[in-house]
């Protein structure tokens, strides 16, 4: 996978560093807004009467912090690590990346100014204001150059595999960005998208299932597919299934969107075409997962005593899991049920609490050893404590809406002997409440393994400086 | 892998593309491409996608009634030149289709500031419990207008593609302001502060001239007619955005008068 020169190469991992301390913040910035919003569904008068913290507004706040900002610093130094680390060169551009690096934070500010204050464009994962998106797409296009340039330089032959599924991110980010971003501005904060009604409404979820397909999926296979067989020290299990994984990945991930549509305006061709492309997406997405799974094959034993590994393990079953799932709901009688309630909400995190950051946090500890030189965290144990509250709030939440999502759904439909409808909407917020108020519960058992990992990192970070700089004293003594 | 680098692990096209920066990236480019372009493009030429442009027939759009004969376009969106009502101020519920008036445009910009989409789909689907819930399912039509549609994806409240004079406008204001006065389960944040808010008549202005430019389903000039936008000012001057939210929400799903039996959805 490594080039064997790799000693020699001096590579460009100051960024890096840097987007993995972003990350570790974000991660638990991120998720407290989530907890916080979660809290507001179960006991409203958190909203408190202030406009800027009602869950209308913080709600995008949370995805946004997640995905872009999270995700975004999770991708970015991760990228900047493997693109390098499997072409055994420097980065096309270091000076780029720094750019990104700031550019990206300074969009993630611009998020937490103006989402409070309502601006928004109304539509899901993208409802940031249009000079955010020239931005969004202006910093994109200076990444996805840097790396593809950084791959041109590269010192091996081939292409390492985690390279092809950042690549297919960057190209179908870019499409879905700047297509579903198409708007007409009335003044600084507010526009309209060019597109209405049944058009919108596809392009929207072209974009918002392949935000999840390419941003959260592709580029955090690209993380699996390096950091599994690194951790576990065995090369990945099957090259052809590999292969397998990515072209149909590429090719298929993208119809899905459609099946978010079932059943509404849009023509019913759309919705089935999307679904039926769904189901079939089992097989790449269960042949990637068995991929990495079977890396650990002859080495399974390491999972008692290595807790990053867990976090990868964890992850991957978590990832068959919720690409098993998502078909089943993509299926016209299911979705008839489970759309509209928080089935879906539960599906959507199993996979970005318990597939993406889960696979990040793996991740993240193990390029924080090399990064900073160490052999150890500066806690081990502590990474033990979050690998268990990150896998037991990520069941917790997705138990809790699961029972609610199918209850929902379930007394939405029911009818009474008479023939009418048994129960009144009402009936079934109050419901809720006891689900609303354990996904809370769920989420904030997450948060607090994130705040543990912050600090775990942090001192980890301070540790080995303190290190350097006490082996530097003697030599200048 | 870097051991062998002679050797062929796959086929001679993958071996090429994965030593192939530019292969890779073209290869993967057209990829990625394929499903967009199937699933979205015919959605702007194919029948009852409600994509009119300036082409009356929108789209060879064709509702049938029972008899099999072709419920004419004007029955379904509203067009001023065949209506009996002329402008947007005479507009009746069930002439049709219409864009919004200048007071629900800001409503509208109400709705989608404080993120309502986010527990409030505006999509009823096709079937009994949600006919007997909301009433008759949307079509395609009664989306054209919505630059930035709405049809929501979560319903942590009931769906309002329908709400539109379903309650009083006294009642949408104690709700709004405080929910749990009204529905005392409701998990709704309170809006009273919206009272107190002036509409912004100059972004809202500027919205209907934004409408008349879309490419694609823009507002007929005919009926924001210059005439219309220059005295949107007095209908929105001295309003409030909980005035503007209730007049957006009482106007929802009434515009089309649906016949008993007729299958909209083919």
């Amino acid at each position: 996978m490594e080039a064997k020169q790799a000693t020699a190469v001096k590579y460009d991992m100051e960024v890096v560093r840097w987007f993995t301390i972003a990350a570790a913040i974000y991660a638990v910035v991120g998720t407290l807004i989530g907890v916080y919003i979660a809290s507001e569904l179960a006991w409203p008068f958190l909203n408190f009467d202030i406009a800027e913290i009602t869950f209308g507004r913080l709600r995008p706040l949370h995805t946004n912090a997640v995905i872009f900002a999270f995700g975004g610093s999770v991708l970015f130094a991760t990228g900047f690590y493997i693109v390098q680390r499997t072409g055994a060169t420097r980065l096309w551009s270091n000076g780029l990346a720094w750019a990104i690096f700031w550019g990206w934070n300074l969009i993630i500010v611009s998020a937490v100014i103006t989402l409070p204050l309502g601006l928004s464009q109304g539509k899901e994962y993208a409802e940031l204001p249009w000079w955010v998106d020239i931005a969004i797409a202006v910093v994109w296009l200076m990444y996805g150059f840097n790396y593809i340039m950084t791959i041109g330089i590269r010192k091996t032959s081939h292409i390492y595999v985690s390279n092809w599924f950042t690549m297919g991110m960057i190209i179908m980010i870019t499409y879905l960005h700047v297509v579903n971003s198409l708007a007409i501005p009335v003044d600084w904060a507010t526009s309209y998208s060019i597109f209405s009604g049944v058009q919108d409404a596809m392009v929207q979820w072209w974009w918002g299932h392949n935000a999840v397909g390419f941003y959260l999926t592709a580029g955090f296979l690209g993380i699996m597919y390096y950091f599994v067989p690194k951790q576990a020290q065995r090369p990945v299990f099957s090259y052809r299934l590999s292969v397998l994984h990515f072209w149909a990945l590429t090719f298929g991930y993208v119809w899905l969107g459609a099946h978010h549509l079932q059943y509404t305006a849009l023509p019913d061709w759309t919705g089935s075409l999307g679904a039926a492309i769904s189901l079939a997406m089992i097989i790449p997405s269960w042949g990637g997962a068995m991929n990495g799974m079977m890396t650990l094959s002859g080495a399974w034993d390491k999972l008692r005593t290595d807790y990053v590994l867990r976090f990868l393990v964890v992850s991957l079953a978590f990832y068959a899991m919720s690409t098993f799932e998502g078909p089943v709901m993509s299926i016209k009688t299911v979705n008839a049920l489970s759309h509209y309630t928080d089935w879906t909400v539960g599906h959507v995190h199993s996979g970005a609490l318990g597939w993406m950051a889960m696979v990040s946090f793996g991740a993240m500890y193990h390029m924080i050893k090399k990064l900073w030189g160490v052999e150890k965290m500066y806690s081990e144990s502590l990474v033990n404590v979050h690998f268990w509250l990150a896998t037991i709030g990520t069941v917790v939440y997705v138990v809790a809406m699961w029972v609610s999502g199918i209850m929902q759904g379930l007394m939405w439909r029911d009818y009474d002997e008479y023939g009418t409808l048994t129960y009144t909407f009402v009936e079934s917020v109050s419901a809720m409440h006891p689900y609303y108020a354990m996904r809370a519960i769920g989420g904030a058992i997450f948060n607090l393994g994130a705040w543990i990992c912050l600090y775990n990192v942090v001192m980890t970070v301070r540790t080995a400086s303190a290190a350097r700089s006490a082996n530097a004293v003697p030599s200048n003594a | 892998m870097s051991d062998h680098h002679d050797k062929l692990y796959s086929t001679k096209l993958q071996d090429k593309t994965e030593r192939s920066t530019l292969l890779l990236f073209v290869l993967t480019a057209i990829a990625v491409a394929i499903g967009g372009i199937v699933e979205i493009v015919p959605l702007f030429y194919l029948p009852n996608t409600a994509m009119c442009q300036n082409d009356p027939t929108c789209n060879n759009t064709q509702h049938k009634d029972l008899q099999g004969n072709v419920i004419p376009m004007d029955k379904i969106i509203w067009n001023p030149d065949t209506s009996a009502h002329k402008t947007l101020a005479d507009w009746q519920p069930g002439d049709g289709v219409r864009p919004y008036t200048a007071l629900e445009t800001a409503g509208r910009a109400v709705f989608i500031r404080e993120g309502c989409f986010l527990c409030h789909s505006q999509m009823i689907r096709p079937f009994r419990d949600e006919k007997d819930r909301y009433g008759h399912y949307s079509i395609a039509e009664e989306s054209m207008y919505d630059h930035t549609y709405q049809w929501g994806s979560k319903r942590t409240g009931p769906d309002l593609a329908r709400v539109g004079g379903k309650y009083s406008d006294e009642w949408h204001r104690r709700h709004l302001r405080y929910p749990r006065d009204v529905v005392s389960e409701s998990v709704m944040p309170n809006y009273f502060w919206l009272e107190q808010k002036p509409v912004n008549v100059e972004r809202t202005v500027q919205t209907l001239k934004v409408m008349t430019m879309m490419p694609f389903n823009p507002v007929p000039k005919n009926i924001y007619t210059d005439e219309y936008i220059a005295g949107a000012v007095d209908e929105l001057e001295g309003k409030s955005d909980l005035d503007a939210l209730i007049t957006y929400l009482q106007g929802l799903g009434n515009h089309v008068k649906f016949e008993e039996g007729v299958n909209y959805r083919d």
